[in-house]
This record gives structure tokens, C-alpha cells and sequence, in this order.
């Protein structure tokens, strides 16, 4: 695995692991079962406290993307995909609002919006 | 479980004097006693390695007296300066461990030396000031400790040297029963692997804190004369002033940003924390 941490983010840490981790596994570069390397050792490889990291996993366990087994580790958990696209769904539909709240505030015609948005998709 | 309690220590030394100095250290993990020279650092550490007896206070390790020889067995201390005669070389300094220490693990002690590029045979007198620290390591290491001491072991080593030793000592913590203790004046290492840092200001502890959590709130708002006038003597905890800039040090950035939005503020650093402390004014001065 893969987690490449900037130290001029504004991101805290623990942040940018468990983004990273979330990503991987909605690419599929992490699959559902697969183990994630402990704390740890993760901490050992990216040179950080081992309680930065266990807060990531920690925060990925409690958002169902990870599964921790005590004693074994922690897993890519199984049903995490729809999981995810629903939370990327969320997250589009509130940009998308902001977008059509700002286009009704001043006056952009929704086919405008809409064909901004054709643009900015087919990039 | 704590690997090290210590409660209320207090240690007159000269006109230097540890004041009631209580923290613990968690099994697992690695702190950072930060502090400018003379805050009590050094002191603190040879009464946890049972080198200096405290006048007043109480220290357990894994829940054992520092007296105790089976105790102090358990633990492995780094001090700033190569205890071992200059003529000895590195293996004569194994054998000698090899003999006070039951617990003593050769083929350790070797791969060490080798992974340090520890030259076995030449004396101690030869060798640079980073490959003596890195031997005193890996003599520290060698019989297995459980906890591990270490007064200022980065200072004077260049970066690479540096690197080497946060590895090891991530290395070493991957065993859960493990624990760390160390002092720096270099707080970027401490700022990449201590999970707590204690600071100790004239043989007082400050504060102790999990790391990540006091730079993520920590902030400085960097603002005129005039804006800091208007500021709520509450909203800030110490404050630097230059003809040019009034700087202060904020103990959570969301909350004064909310207040104060027009104000600039800034990501802070466990040096700029220290500086604060050391060369502030403030209400927590007073």
C-alpha cells in the first residue's frame, strides 16, 4: 500500500491517510478482505507516531471501511463499495446545490448551469 | 498500562530545581520530553534510569522501583556522552555488557553494530561523535530492554545519522510492550514520530499532550498593534511583540478564527510553541 503524506497541507495527517486509504479501496487498488499493513509498521514506513496512523484506521473502521479483528489486523471490509459511491453521490449533490442556489440568487438560467456542467464533465 | 509513572519529583541540584514533575509514558508508544537546555531534561531522565535519586516523589517503571535491579534490567538508557573508556572498542564494550547483563543478546549487539556501520574493532577514541552514539544505542538496545531512555541521542548527529535513529526507534516500537522516552532539542524528530510530548520549562512540566492534537488546535494569529488591542485577554495564551508584528499563540485555531476571521492565522510548530513558552508574555506568565 501505497500513502503519500505532504507535510504543507492543511490536511491534518491522520486526514490525509484515511483519504488515501478511502480512495485506494474505491479504485479498487485495495480490495475487500485484503489486509492493510498494522499501524505500526505503517507508522514505521511513513515516519509518523503510531497514534496518527491509529487514528486513521480507527476513523475507517468506524466509517465501515475497514474491518479491525483484535489481535489480527485490519481488512478492506466487504460491502464498502456502494458505501462509498453513496458518499461520493452525497458529496456531488451538495456542490451541485451550492451551484444551482448561487445560479437562482443571480440569475443563471439552469440550462446554462447545465451546460456548464456537460463541459466540465466530458472534459 | 503506563511503562513509566512518575509522580511529583522534585530534585534541588545546584541552583537548579525540578519542581513536582508528574507525566506517565503509555505502553506503546513514544514521547518527547521537549524543553531549552537547562529546563530539567537530563534530570528528569537519570532519576527514571536510577542514576540520581529524586528528593521527594514517587517513579514506577512497569510498575516496578527504578531501585530494583530486575527492574532496571528492563530498561536501556542513552546518555549525551559515550560512557565507555575511549581505548575499548565496540566488541571489548559487548563483552563487558555481555557480563552485568543476563539478558544480554550477542548476535543482536552484532547485527546492530553492522546495520550502524559500527566499526567492532576500533576504539571508541576514533570514532566520529554520530557512530558513538550509535554505538551507546545499540549497547542500550542489546540486552532487550523494555523501555528505552534516551537524553538528547540526536543532537550533534547530521540528518542522515538522524534518520537512521527514528527508524530504529520505530523499529523498536513495534513491539506493543515497548516504550520510549526521549528528550530533544531538535523538535522537528520529535514532531515526526513522538505520539506525546511533554514540555518542561524551568524544572516545571508545561504541559503534557498528545502530539498531533496540540498542532492540529495550536495556532498563531499574526495581527497590528491595533487589532490586538481589541483582543479578549482570554482568547490567547502568550504573545510575542515586535515594532513590526504582534504575534500570539492561540490554543484553538477554529474557535479564535470564528471570533476573529479577519485576523491572520497561521499552523504552528512544536519549536514556535517552545519559543512561545520560553520568550512570551502573557496571562499565563502572570
Amino acid at each position: 500500500m501505497e500513502i503519500l503524506i505532504s507535510n504543507h497541507s492543511d490536511k491534518p495527517l491522520y486526514e490525509q491517510i484515511s483519504t488515501q486509504i478511502k480512495a485506494q479501496i474505491m479504485d479498487g487498488t485495495l480490495f475487500p478482505g485484503q489486509a492493510l499493513p498494522s499501524m505500526r509498521a505503517l507508522a514505521r514506513d511513513l515516519h509518523l507516531s503510531v497514534i496518527t496512523v491509529q487514528r486513521a484506521y480507527e476513523d475507517l473502521t468506524r466509517d465501515g471501511f475497514l474491518e479491525t479483528v483484535t489481535g489480527k489486523g485490519s481488512f478492506v471490509a466487504a460491502q464498502n463499495t456502494a458505501f462509498i459511491r453513496e458518499e461520493q453521490l452525497r458529496l456531488a449533490e451538495e456542490h451541485l446545490q451550492e451551484a444551482a442556489q448561487i445560479g437562482r440568487r443571480h440569475g443563471i438560467s439552469y440550462d446554462q448551469l447545465a451546460k456548464i456542467l456537460r463541459l466540465f464533465y466530458e472534459e | 498500562m503506563d511503562s513509566i509513572w512518575a509522580k511529583d519529583l522534585c530534585k534541588s541540584w545546584g541552583d537548579f530545581a525540578l519542581e513536582r514533575v508528574s507525566f506517565q509514558v503509555p505502553q506503546g508508544r513514544i514521547v518527547g520530553l521537549m524543553g531549552e537546555n537547562g529546563a530539567g531534561k537530563s534530570t528528569t531522565l537519570r532519576l527514571l534510569a536510577g542514576a540520581l535519586a529524586p528528593d521527594s516523589g514517587e517513579i514506577r517503571l512497569l510498575g516496578g522501583s527504578p531501585q530494583d535491579p530486575a527492574v532496571r534490567a528492563q530498561v536501556g538508557a542513552v546518555f549525551d556522552h559515550c560512557p565507555f573508556p575511549g581505548s575499548f572498542s565496540a566488541n571489548t564494550v559487548g563483552r563487558m555488557l555481555a557480563g552485568i547483563y543476563p539478558t544480554w543478546d550477542a548476535a543482536y549487539f552484532r547485527s546492530c553494530l553492522g546495520r550502524f556501520q559500527v566499526p567492532p574493532e576500533k576504539p571508541i577514541a576514533a570514532l566520529s561523535k554520530g557512530t558513538r552514539q550509535k554505538l551507546a544505542i545499540a549497547c542500550a538496545l542489546a540486552h532487550r530492554p523494555k523501555i528505552l531512555l534516551l537524553d538528547e541521542a540526536t543532537a550533534g548527529l547530521d540528518p542522515v545519522v538522524r534518520d537512521d535513529l527514528l527508524d530504529l526507534f520505530l523499529e523498536y516500537i513495534q513491539d506493543e510492550a515497548h516504550a520510549i522516552l526521549f528528550s530533544s532539542h531538535i523538535t522537528g524528530d520529535m514532531e515526526k514520530v513522538a505520539d506525546y510530548v511533554i514540555f518542561l520549562h524551568q524544572g516545571k512540566v508545561i504541559f503534557q499532550a498528545q502530539k498531533d492534537e496540540l498542532l492540529e488546535q495550536y495556532g498563531i494569529a499574526r495581527c497590528g498593534r491595533e487589532a490586538f488591542a481589541r483582543l479578549d485577554k482570554s482568547d490567547y495564551l502568550l504573545v510575542r511583540q515586535t515594532n513590526a508584528a504582534t504575534e500570539c499563540l492561540v490554543a484553538d485555531k477554529e474557535v479564535f478564527h470564528k471570533k476573529y476571521p479577519s485576523i491572520l492565522l497561521d499552523r504552528t510548530s512544536l519549536e514556535e510553541i517552545m519559543l512561545f513558552y520560553t520568550k512570551g508574555d502573557g496571562p499565563w506568565k502572570a
